[in-house]
């Protein structure tokens, strides 16, 4: 027998958990099913300095466990399992784990964003052995060496920050020649001493057989190639959202997205909040507040079905 | 948990390399997130595999030297040891079902 729910929340980051505390709050005793990646992409970021409430900052992973404790507080049922399979095509929705069968009459998805790599041989095969998209994980391992942050965003100035503190030289490479970053993160690259930018600039190769030894680029503008000598290569270009369950059962943007109106996707009873929809902004904070919202879509969509239930039920009654 | 040995630098020739049963070594640290999200997939790797794999984890902040001989460059780093031999390895978070395919242990 399937386990039912009024509610099913599928991902454990901001967006879920603020989705678990209000669907729990609103007494929906959500079924939230966090997966490996439970936290999401705050269980990889350190300081987190602007999320309100914290003027001191916070760490991520500090952050999430509040987030945790707070829905478990209401009720919420976390579960880190991972989701292998989802039927939306009928009501109530289907959803599978390695520990069984869920059906649900309202399903919130929160799944978030994953970080993207460059997508060439050599990253893959030397990922691990110096090719990393951690920074404060794998920084540790090259002290005192020179390393490569990829990218222009506000993760590649944090991360190229983070190694600052432990790498003799970080080089920032860049395909364009301005940084899309926020501005005080720029200006705390730009001023670092130990940090260096290579402007328009892309990772053609990974260099090394079985450790990285450099980077290869190409120069977008003169076509020259240089290898910047490096021990580790951090890759942060961005992110794709995870959407691969719901492939052909709710509608995608081009990029993968879910495409939402307000927090309702193109099926009924189905929500999404946070990165996994959100093409713009990408914030821990906006990605609650989207969780907020779903979960009062959610609940208020779940009374109307409930309303609309009791005549049905007397129709059917009366034939 | 009581699942998950603590290896250290003590007990590793007796745990790790003298083992009868393969060994699964979950080197981590503290301030790795990652590290975080696959700390409850080895634990249950560890529960539904007690009686046939040990299943331990170890802090390379505090045995540098341990990590820096199986050339463990980035976290988690999860080695299957078989004879005192890693014979599996794999580097990241990842699901559960990865994880147990990259280490052989899928049936």
């Amino acid at each position: 027998m399937p386990e039912h729910h009024d509610v099913i929340i599928i991902g454990g980051g901001p967006a879920g958990l603020t989705a678990a505390i209000y669907t729990a709050r609103a007494s929906l005793a959500p079924l939230a099913i966090e997966g490996y990646a439970a936290g999401g992409q705050l269980m990889t970021t350190t300081d987190v300095e602007n999320y309100p409430g914290f003027p001191q900052g916070v760490q991520g992973p500090e952050l999430m466990q509040m987030f945790r404790d707070q829905a478990e507080r209401f009720g919420a049922d976390l579960r880190t399992v991972d989701v292998t399979r989802v039927d939306l095509s009928s009501r109530p929705f289907g959803v599978w784990t390695d520990d069984g069968e869920h059906r649900a009459d309202a399903v919130i998805i929160s799944t978030g964003a994953t970080a993207k790599w460059l997508g060439i041989e050599s990253e893959t095969r030397l990922r691990g052995y110096g090719v990393s998209s951690c920074a404060t994980c794998d920084g540790f391992f090259f002290r005192e060496k020179e390393m490569v942050v990829v990218g222009g965003g506000d993760s590649a100035m944090e991360e190229a920050l983070v190694l600052a503190r432990m790498a003799s030289k970080v080089t920032v490479v860049h395909r364009r020649d301005s940084f899309r970053a926020s501005q005080i993160m720029v200006q705390r690259v730009l001023e670092h001493p130990k940090i260096a930018v290579r402007w328009n600039a892309v990772v053609e190769e990974v260099v090394g057989d079985v450790a990285v030894e450099g980077v290869k680029v190409r120069d977008t503008v003169t076509g020259e190639h240089e290898i910047i000598p490096a021990s580790a290569m951090f890759v942060a270009i961005g992110h794709t959202p995870n959407t691969g369950l719901f492939a052909g059962q709710l509608a995608l943007d081009e990029a993968g997205y879910i495409v939402t109106d307000g927090t309702r996707t193109s099926v009924e009873g189905v929500f999404a909040c946070g990165d996994v929809q959100d093409t713009v902004y990408k914030q821990a904070i906006t990605a609650a507040g989207s969780g907020c919202e779903a979960a009062i879509d959610a609940e208020r969509w779940l009374e109307a079905q409930e309303n609309a239930r009791p005549a049905e039920a007397a129709e059917t009654a009366g034939a | 948990m009581a699942d998950v040995m603590e290896i250290t630098a003590d007990n590793f020739q007796a745990v790790v390399l003298e083992n009868e049963k393969p060994v699964l070594i979950d080197f981590w640290a503290e301030w790795c997130g990652p590290c975080r999200m696959i700390a409850p997939v080895v634990e249950q790797i560890a529960k539904e595999r007690s009686d046939s794999l040990v299943v331990g984890k170890l802090d390379v902040d505090q045995h540098g030297a341990l990590a820096a001989r199986y050339g463990v460059q980035g976290i988690p780093f999860l080695a299957l040891f078989e004879h005192g031999q890693v014979v599996r390895q794999a580097v990241g978070a990842m699901p559960k079902a990865q994880l147990e395919r990259q280490l052989g242990l899928s049936d």
